[in-house]
């Protein structure tokens, strides 16, 4: 029952169900999940059932309800709760209680929606597999032995584990798209500024955006109706009608649609077999529903990774600048004598490992005497990379091709090597480099049993579009509809 | 050794702060004075996911400061970071401009003080947006060294004006300074009270030092913590004088020593190193990633060229030649700003006397103001009143001093001229009532009528008071002519 928004608004339609019920069903599952995936850094029991009650008090008085009435959705912890702590599994904001909600969590309580709590994540979301988080690993609940992968690890395992049927993640190089490929799940990234940033706390100003996790493409539909929009607040955010994304997933008829696979990257190195399978099976289904598919390439791929490498990190030492101690979050109290002290002592201690290392090599890109061949270098070929998209897009409606180059990898292989980490962002950092919308669905598993992703990429402000044939995919495959076992 | 000859060489940074109801990013006031920080929101405390958003106020107040002191404005300009690490930032970067300014390549004309006739004019590099620091309040006496910070200015819109080095003497410097805070709250942009912060200047100074046919430049200061312009004079003499002792004594040029800070001491008078600056900091400027470039539609640049009304030179010289009043009245109404111009103008109009008017608004008008504390656009008494006062004592209507009590009437109470004549009981007196009033006084002063008779004309004053005694209504002139003419007829 917990995997379904949609299931859920009708069954309290029809009064089979109260928002009440609901709620407890779902704190009792994450209470249930918890030891084993350790999806969630917060649980808000008190707050869940306050909001659920109003519901059910509202909807019996005959009252008007938001479109995610008695909902549970989680929240992962890198976006604004007034009434939680928002930590981004940073030692630096342990305690760190925002005085506002981020623009969708408004959005999200103006819903009706019922906020569970907050989702595990790598440290301030940098990191593909949540072992980066400063309060203990999540882990996969199709294999606990594997990563959930990351940023959004908490909020995919969230949804997989079966504990909310909605999850809000953000993405800046895949963070979204990447966990849901490994959890078996829908996730979407939408175009740079259809979700406002604020209260997003920044990693990487010019790439992060939330956007929705659920098992299908129609649930994320829901919920990104219900977040995307212009926010005043945010000069970044495109004053742009959001259209109604449920209608666009009606039709399941791809005739006429020009679909571009990205072949190359079939080929690239140390992609697995289970992965390139997963695309070619895709190509069948969706030529089989009308699609036409036609070979595209991209052509600066391969400086995808090492040109976000550059621009998300610099965005990163400057954004991070601002957790000195001084004013919130964490203050060393020992070894103090001065103010350089206080800052040095303090950053030590509250950031991890990743984070230092992200902000060390945004420094040394944006110094005087290297910008020029680091930073600004970088903003060129992200210039040529969207150019090689809006080319693209002048021959087909989308793009097919992996979310990432193996399923699931286990906990503790990657996390000392931080190169391979990177690499797992090889497909999915060319969305947030170009700003456009890309959408990661579960695309077949592999010989354990372990979900595969494939990707749709479309032009900016199509998620409609990705939506559509997202959908469409799905009413025509069962992926999405296996789950693991508890 | 021969003689040297010296050339100070200072090129002036100035940040003055704009007058807009709100900050720069957020919606926070930008009220002076105000228990600390009581004014600030999670955009100004640079609280984790708070984004900035533009004040459209500031970027119009910019452009219209930079039309005024002859810049360009490019049709696009950019937001950049610069950053460093102070608890007064709290988000360790200052949202400023760094290489697309706002405005660029002007100029400001000052008269040179060595030649009153001359003009020279000062290079403008540029002039860019940014968002001012929080406050850090130092409690060193307390030898715990506790800071304390108020953010209530963070975010606060500043425009920084930096010239070229062209000024070559402390009194250009200040020419320079008076000239461009003028031009600043004539067109309402700033307040420029150094007190308050809203105009800080930052000099700095070098010498060019003539000897044997070659030019010595030595190291540049720059010099900061000038709280008035007399600091400001006072540390660049101080300087020059200090860099040609430290030349002589070391030798170092601008070749061997870079950029230093020096602060300004001003119970001492002295210049004194702050943090050694030998490397240029690395504020790693990037394009702020928050903020969109603004585009400048060309027509919004000209709308606001065209609304930018009279420079004070031209309302000095138009004052002059309309109201035919001299440069020294010109200029003081000027100073009070356009308000005061505009005041005087309707006055000067309405009355028909500019030189009446001038004296009236720089005298009763100025001294009411500063005695109520208010300012002209909310003063008691309309510019158009004060012209009707003016005229009925050109007309003879009324006495000087009868017209400073209508004055003083309407500044207290709303009323019309007329009623506020009523109301103090003044009637204008009829000759036959004068005629016989003199011809009484003339009898009782029969010593009176002999000076004048002798010639003596002055001696008819003595009259004048004793009619204004007997009958304050009195007009002092009639009263001097009818008497004049009695005493010749008699």
């Amino acid at each position: 029952m917990l995997d379904s928004a949609l299931e859920l608004l009708r069954l309290q339609s029809a009064g089979e169900v109260s928002a009440v019920e609901i709620a407890q069903k779902a704190l009792d599952a994450i209470e249930a999940s918890q030891p084993r995936h350790h999806s969630f850094t917060f649980v808000d029991r008190e707050g869940a059932l306050r909001v659920a009650k109003s519901v059910d008090q509202r909807r019996a008085a005959g009252e008007d309800l938001g479109p995610l009435a008695g909902v549970p959705v989680a929240v992962k912890d890198v976006l604004c709760t007034q009434d939680m702590p928002t930590t981004c599994s940073s030692e630096m904001l342990r305690d760190f209680r925002p005085p506002y909600d981020a623009t969708v969590v408004e959005r999200l309580r103006r819903a009706d929606a019922v906020i569970v709590g907050k989702t595990n994540m790598d440290e301030f979301a940098m990191g593909a597999s949540t072992e980066t988080s400063a309060f203990g690993i999540t882990r996969n609940p199709w294999d606990t032995d594997r990563t959930p992968g990351g940023s959004s690890g908490g909020a995919a395992a969230a949804v997989a584990a079966g504990t909310v049927p909605l999850s809000l993640g953000t993405d800046t190089g895949g963070s979204i798209r990447q966990p849901s490929a490994f959890c078996g799940v829908t996730g979407l990234k939408p175009t740079y500024g259809r979700v406002s940033r604020y209260g997003l706390v920044a990693f990487a100003s010019s790439l992060d955006q939330v956007g929705p996790i659920a098992w299908s493409a129609d649930e994320c539909a829901l919920l990104l109706y219900t977040i995307a929009g212009f926010e005043p607040r945010d000069s970044t955010s495109l004053d742009q009608p959001v259209p109604d994304y449920a209608a666009a997933t009606k039709s399941k008829d791809l005739r006429g649609l020009k679909i571009g696979l990205l072949r190359e990257s079939l080929d690239a190195e140390g992609i697995s077999h289970s992965v390139r399978a997963a695309v070619r099976d895709a190509i069948k289904v969706l030529a089989d529903l009308g699609a036409e598919i036609i070979d595209v390439e991209l052509p600066h791929r391969e400086y995808w990774v090492p040109t976000y490498y550059v621009i998300a990190p610099s965005e990163a030492s400057s954004n991070l600048s601002r957790y000195d101690g001084a004013h919130y979050g964490h203050r060393a109290s020992e070894g103090v004598t001065d103010l350089l002290s206080m800052y040095c002592r303090s950053r030590a201690e509250g950031f991890g490992d990743e984070v230092k290392r992200r902000i060390m090599v945004g420094t040394y890109a944006l110094s005087e005497g290297y910008a020029d061949e680091y930073y600004n270098k970088a903003l060129k070929v992200r210039r040529l990379i969207r150019g090689d998209y809006d080319a693209a897009f002048s021959q087909v409606d989308l793009l097919l091709g992996p979310v990432t180059p193996t399923p699931a990898f286990k906990l503790g292989e990657k996390v000392d090597d931080p190169i391979q980490m990177y690499l797992c962002d090889l497909f999915t950092v060319g969305a947030n480099l170009a700003g456009v919308p890309a959408i990661s669905l579960p695309g077949g598993f592999d010989e354990q049993g372990l979900p595969v992703g494939i990707q749709l990429q479309g032009p900016p402000l199509e998620e409609g579009r990705l939506l559509f044939v997202a959908s469409a995919f799905q009413s025509a495959t069962d992926h999405h509809t296996r789950r693991p076992t508890p | 050794m021969s003689k040297l000859s010296t050339t100070t060489i200072i090129g002036l940074e100035v940040h003055v702060q704009l007058k807009t109801e709100s900050k720069l990013f957020c919606g926070c006031s930008t009220q002076f004075g105000r228990p600390p920080n009581t004014q600030v929101c999670p955009v100004c405390l640079g609280l984790p996911g708070a984004l900035p958003v533009i004040n459209e106020a500031a970027v119009e107040l910019a452009v219209r400061a930079g039309l005024a002191i002859n810049c360009s404005i490019p049709p696009m300009t950019k937001w950049d970071r610069k950053q460093y690490f102070y608890p007064d930032l709290p988000k360790g970067y200052q949202i400023s401009q760094f290489d697309l300014p706002i405005c660029a390549d002007g100029f400001l004309e000052i008269t040179d003080p060595a030649d009153p006739d001359a003009t020279r004019r000062i290079g403008i590099i540029r002039a860019h947006l940014e968002e001012d620091a929080g406050k850090s309040l130092h409690d060193e006496a307390s030898g715990r060294g506790d800071s304390r910070i108020d953010l209530n200015r963070c975010g606060t819109p500043l425009l920084e004006i930096v010239s070229e080095p062209d000024l070559r003497t402390a009194e250009e410097a200040l020419a320079y300074l008076t000239k461009l805070k003028e031009t600043m709250t004539h067109l309402g942009v700033s307040d420029c009270e150094m007190q308050e912060g809203s105009l800080r200047v930052d000099a700095n100074v070098n010498l060019h030092i003539e000897q044997d046919e070659h030019v010595i430049a030595t190291p540049i200061v720059e010099v900061k913590n000038m709280n008035s312009f007399r600091s400001v004079a006072g540390a660049l003499h101080f300087e020059a004088e200090r860099q040609l002792a430290e030349w002589q004594e070391t030798g170092q040029t601008i070749k061997t020593r870079g950029k230093r800070t020096f602060g300004w001491d001003d119970v001492k008078e002295v210049t004194y190193p702050q943090r050694e600056k030998e490397e240029s900091a690395d504020y790693r400027y990037f394009p702020c990633p928050d903020l969109l470039p603004i585009r400048i539609p060309r027509e919004r640049v000209e709308q606001l060229r065209q609304s930018l009304g009279e420079t004070p030179d031209e309302a000095r010289q138009r004052l002059q030649s309309q109201h035919g009043i001299s440069i020294y009245d010109a200029d003081v109404i000027v100073s009070q700003g356009p308000a005061m111009v505009q005041y005087f103008d309707t006055a000067a109009m309405t009355s028909g006397d500019g030189k009446r008017a001038s004296s009236w608004v720089q005298q009763d008008v100025m001294r009411t103001l500063k005695e109520q504390g208010t300012d002209v656009e909310s003063f008691g008494v309309a510019a158009e009143q004060l012209g009707e006062l003016l005229a009925k004592v050109d007309a003879g209507d009324l006495t000087n001093d009868r017209a400073r009590d209508v004055f003083k009437h309407l500044a207290a109470h709303d009323a019309s001229v007329d009623e506020a004549i009523k109301a103090l009981g003044i009637e204008s007196v009829d000759s036959s009532e004068i005629e016989s009033l003199v011809a009484e006084l003339l009898q009782a002063n029969p010593k009176v009528v002999e000076d004048v008779k002798g010639g003596n004309t002055k001696a008819v004053g003595a009259l004048i008071g004793q009619a204004r005694k007997r009958n304050p209504n009195a007009n002092p002139q009639l009263v001097r002519e009818v008497a004049l003419r009695q005493i010749e007829a008699s």
